[in-house]
């Protein structure tokens, strides 16, 4: 049998929205579901109404596809602009922050070199001076060789 | 002349040919169906339409491969489902978009209940009742919502239900049992 055959003869509901038969809900408590008459009832109306709603929905006028193109072009174009405004915000902003913190690193590393440079001169320069006290205090405080001589040669004098 | 001219025809068309045809004579016959299906799911008039055209162009792509080992119906409604959840699925990522762009007033969803014999005041009961019906299937899962909707509106059988969807018998049993379970409870009734 070809599909053909087989929609012609076992369709359930193949020519219309609204055509039907009237079962349903009636047969539920073969499918092990028990209704009382009053919810088959409405589940009833509930059905009617969904099929005469898709009919007149269907059946409705159409849109011209043109009219809605432009449309769905400007929501595209706008899409896509957007998207490519967050794309380049994200990534300048991603750029700037690197840049940035770059630049903060450089300067805490310039700063660092420079409390360093400090402190080896610093360092150097008390190294000096002590240096010059040790020499100052040693020149002073070693006696001189020729100085007895120099005592017995002045009180000659005074004699 | 003209019959064997048609015979030449005929003798002449080609198995894409024949495929084309039987496909375009199948589109015709299933297409309401389809489109009601996701109209009442989805509730979006465009929407449903635009997965209904997906749903048959899907169809037509793999219609060589279709083997008949599930009715035709089965087979495009399974077809359907799934590109509903792809479309939630993505729906759901593009969270920024307009959530219905024409979708159904719930509250008027009544009106499309047609004037039965009853009274004026059995309608406008019947009316009500419909929009409670509406607005609880609204809030059922969507495997429940699926379910429900081809056993009450599709007036599918299980075993078609479960073809559809490719869960098992007693898993679509189980959904359409809590589906039912919170309509009744929404109208009022015993859970």
């Amino acid at each position: 049998m070809s599909f053909i055959d087989q929609i012609r003869k076992a369709p359930r509901n193949p020519q219309g929205l609204s055509g039907g038969k009237a079962q349903g809900p009636e047969q539920d408590p073969a499918q092990g579901l028990t209704l009382e008459p009053e919810l088959q009832r409405v589940l009833e109306n509930y059905r009617l109404s969904v099929h005469a709603w898709s009919e007149a929905a269907y059946h409705r006028p159409r849109r011209p596809a043109e009219a809605a193109r432009p449309r769905k072009a400007w929501r595209l174009a706008a899409a896509w602009t957007l998207g490519i405004a967050l794309v380049a915000g994200g990534v300048s902003g991603g750029v700037f922050e690197r840049q940035h913190r770059q630049e903060l690193a450089r300067m805490a590393a310039q700063r660092e070199a420079d409390r360093q440079k400090q402190l080896v001169a610093e360092r150097a320069r008390e190294e000096e001076e002590l240096l010059a006290r040790v020499d100052s205090d040693v020149s002073r405080q070693v006696p001189s060789a020729m100085e007895p001589l120099a005592q017995l040669m002045l009180d000659d004098d005074k004699q | 002349m003209a019959a064997g001219n048609t015979f030449d025809l005929m003798s002449m068309a080609t198995p894409e040919d024949i495929a084309a045809q039987e496909f375009s004579s199948v589109a015709a016959s299933y297409r309401p169906q389809i489109f009601r299906f996701l109209l009442a799911s989805t509730r979006d008039v465009d929407l449903a339409e635009t997965l209904t055209q997906d749903c048959l162009l899907k169809a037509h792509r793999n219609w060589a491969g279709f083997r008949g080992e599930s009715n035709v119906m089965t087979w495009l409604m399974r077809i359907a489902i799934n590109l509903q959840k792809d479309h939630w699925r993505n729906r759901r990522m593009q969270f920024w978009r307009r959530t219905q762009t024409n979708s159904v007033d719930v509250d008027l969803a009544g009106e499309w209940l047609p004037s039965g014999d009853g009274s004026a005041e059995q309608h406008m009961l019947a009316k009500e009742r419909v929009a409670q019906v509406w607005k609880s299937v609204e809030g059922l899962s969507e495997r429940q919502r699926t379910v429900f909707l081809l056993r009450f509106v599709e007036e599918q059988e299980l075993s078609e239900i479960a073809n559809a969807t490719g869960l098992s018998e007693g898993t679509v049993k189980a959904h359409l049992s809590r589906a039912v379970a919170r309509v009744r409870h929404e109208l009022g009734g015993r859970r």
